[in-house]
């Protein structure tokens, strides 16, 4: 019996079935090139016997990774920061995160006793039933594809009554956002993570009463019900850490920008829940360097090209913030595709003006929104077909091509260039 | 002469799906033909000024929209103003809370600032998607596209028109989307629905100021662009 059947042959035979032909339904799809095989296998599994889930997870501690922007980099941060612990971890990397990607995951490795599992914001209240996780990680709460998301302060209302009917499970919640800090506020067990708040937009007025929120800086709180900013035990502090003794580190990752630094912090707090040290979590953090495609540079005919993903407005003024200084040219490509949000009126929530005197491309599906949107900010720009296009038009210069795309131009960029690691 | 003042309500509440944009271009556009002005913003925790020349609602979720509705007739200072002649535009639950009555967060009818004769309610299905309607030929506005996103629908009452009868999406629910009386006007398209649709700013504009100074071409041929590629996505 090899070590991958030894964990299946405890699930009941309806289970070990529907794992199997699962797997192999994953492993097909991946072989046909259809992306890597995670969602369509745990689909079957979950056709032919609904509480895999729950079988699957069962038995081992599992740490649940959600909020609108971060999600896919803090699962991936804290499955290197829970390494020192040894052994298999299971996860879904791939950012396939509703219940069929977690099945996946579970399935894939068996012997894994920790699972960190990326979670859609939608899906939390049954995976919470479903996997009793020990750690759900509560990002951050802000608009995101508005034609097929529920309303905000709906979901944050059902993540806290999921969480608050779930006092086994530590919370580790960003307490800078008024949403979010809400959501925990039911649960007896919270880690709270000063990891700053860069999008208002979505937390202007309090979530238990509606009032409009006071905020001085990162604090918060409310004149008519008194829900406010809670003290944190850990915090992001410009590039350091400050963990719970009041010690400051430098952060020193290899992923860029304020909210990779924030997730960080989230996942060095969550190392911490399973007894980890800063030092050896923070030394496995440094080592990501790319995340799913994100960050990577790819070298397409002399030119340098970095890849950003952003697809929501609280997304875009995290990234925007991340690129290269001029005289870097800037290629932003959107679509809006099923997956991307079908209405581009989000593209109106989003300050390009910082772009003006700036190099700038624009490309996608939906290239004359964006074209109309950088027109009414006053930034000038250049629209291309492809990435093709755009490495032409900048093959003179020196400096590298930053490109910040929504989720399938992205995807359709890493096709282009050849499917980046 | 006074700046044109546009007056941006609650955006703490109802800016969640881009209508900032409408704020944005209205301003272009009249910036562009030469007429001074100036937007002012107004949070929920603040006064509505009397004074403004047009002011703009978005759209929102449930609760924000109970919430503006209840602070704003508290307030009393858009009545005021639409009573003045203001030119009010309002966007999806923006609009919705013009009317009498609304469906509020579990669709109990909540009271509306009664400024537009209409009643909405929770609707059988999610109205999702482009939208293509032809406005009322008497306000020379022409073809209107953008997109709709609301699970409420909308009855007119005998106390205003019908904006425009849609030949694609679903709008008001009965064939017919948005409506106005006098200068205040309502309509269920995002897009957002004056970027999509200049001479429905125009209007706007020229119920604020009259005859308008000309617009430069090459300003609005990228929007001319984009309003010829999403009719043809549609069609």
């Amino acid at each position: 019996m090899d070590a991958n059947t030894h964990h299946r042959t405890r699930l009941p035979i309806r289970a070990k079935l529907a794992t199997t032909v699962g797997d192999a339904a994953a492993s097909v799809s991946r072989l046909a090139g259809k992306g890597d095989g995670s969602v369509i296998g745990g689909r079957i599994g979950l056709r032919l016997e609904p509480d895999l889930l729950s079988l699957l997870a069962a038995g081992r501690r599992v740490v649940l990774v959600t909020g609108t922007n971060g999600k896919t980099t803090t699962t991936r941060l804290i499955t290197a920061a829970l390494a020192p612990l040894g052994g298999q971890i299971a996860s879904n990397i791939y950012g396939a995160n509703m219940d069929a990607g977690a099945v996946s995951a579970l399935s894939r490795t068996p012997d894994a006793r920790i699972a960190v599992l990326e979670t859609d914001e939608k899906y939390i209240p049954s995976m919470v039933k479903a996997t009793k996780p020990r750690v759900v990680t509560l990002l951050n709460l802000s608009r995101d594809q508005m034609d097929r998301a529920a309303e905000i302060w709906l979901l944050a209302r059902r993540w806290r009554e999921a969480l608050t009917a779930a006092p086994d499970c530590r919370v580790v919640a960003n307490a800078d956002d008024p949403l979010v800090a809400w959501s925990a506020g039911g649960s007896r067990q919270v880690t709270w993570v000063a990891a700053g708040q860069a999008w208002r937009e979505d937390s202007w007025c309090c979530p238990n009463c509606g009032a409009h929120l006071d905020r001085d800086g990162d604090d918060w709180s409310c004149h008519e019900c008194g829900l406010r900013r809670p003290p944190v035990s850990w915090m992001l502090y410009e590039d350091q850490v400050i963990d719970p003794s009041g010690r400051s580190t430098p952060l020193d990752l290899a992923l860029p920008g304020r909210a990779n630094r924030a997730n960080a912090v989230v996942a060095l707090a969550v190392a911490e829940a399973f007894g980890v040290r800063l030092e050896p979590a923070l030394a496995e953090v440094r080592r990501v360097t790319s995340v799913a495609g994100r960050y990577t540079s790819v070298s397409r005919r002399g030119v340098d090209i970095r890849l950003l993903l952003a697809k929501n407005p609280a997304g875009w003024l995290e990234a925007l913030d991340v690129l290269a200084p001029p005289p870097a040219p800037v290629l932003l490509a959107v679509n809006a595709q099923g997956p991307d949000g079908r209405d581009t009126s989000w593209l109106w929530d989003v300050d390009f003006r910082r772009l003006r005197g700036r190099t700038v491309l624009v490309g996608g599906e939906r290239k004359l929104d964006l074209a109309v949107r950088l027109e009414a900010d006053e930034v000038q720009f250049r629209l291309v077909n492809d990435i093709d296009e755009a490495v032409d038009a900048v093959k003179s210069g020196s400096a590298g091509l930053e490109v910040l795309a929504n989720y399938t131009a992205f995807q359709q960029y890493r096709t282009a260039l050849g499917r980046v690691q | 002469m006074r700046p044109l003042r546009l007056v941006w309500i609650y955006p703490d509440l109802l800016s969640t799906y881009g209508d900032r944009g409408n704020v944005l271009v209205l301003e272009r556009r009249a910036r562009l033909r030469g007429i001074p002005v100036e937007v002012v913003e107004v949070n929920s925790d603040q006064r509505v000024p009397r004074d403004g020349d047009v002011y703009l609602m978005g759209g929102g979720e449930d609760l924000p929209q109970t919430l503006a509705t209840r602070r704003l007739l508290a307030d009393g200072g858009l009545h005021e103003a639409a009573e003045r002649g203001a030119v009010v535009f309002a966007v999806c639950a923006g609009y919705q809370m013009m009317g009498v009555e609304f469906g509020g967060a579990d669709d109990t009818p909540v009271q509306g600032l009664g400024l537009l004769d209409i009643r909405s309610g929770r609707g059988e299905q999610r109205a999702v998607g482009e939208i293509v309607a032809d406005v009322d030929p008497g306000l020379n506005v022409g073809r209107l596209t953008g997109f709709e996103n609301h699970q409420g629908v909308t009855r007119l009452g005998p106390g205003v028109r019908p904006l425009a009868r849609t030949t694609i999406g679903t709008g008001n629910g009965d064939g017919t989307e948005g409506s106005y009386a006098g200068r205040v006007l309502g309509t269920y398209l995002h897009g957002p629905a004056l970027v999509r649709n200049p001479n429905l700013a125009d209007l706007l504009l020229f119920w604020a100021v009259g005859p308008l100074p000309p617009f430069p071409a090459p300003a609005e041929e990228l929007a001319n662009r984009l309003r010829a590629e999403r009719l043809a996505a549609v069609q």
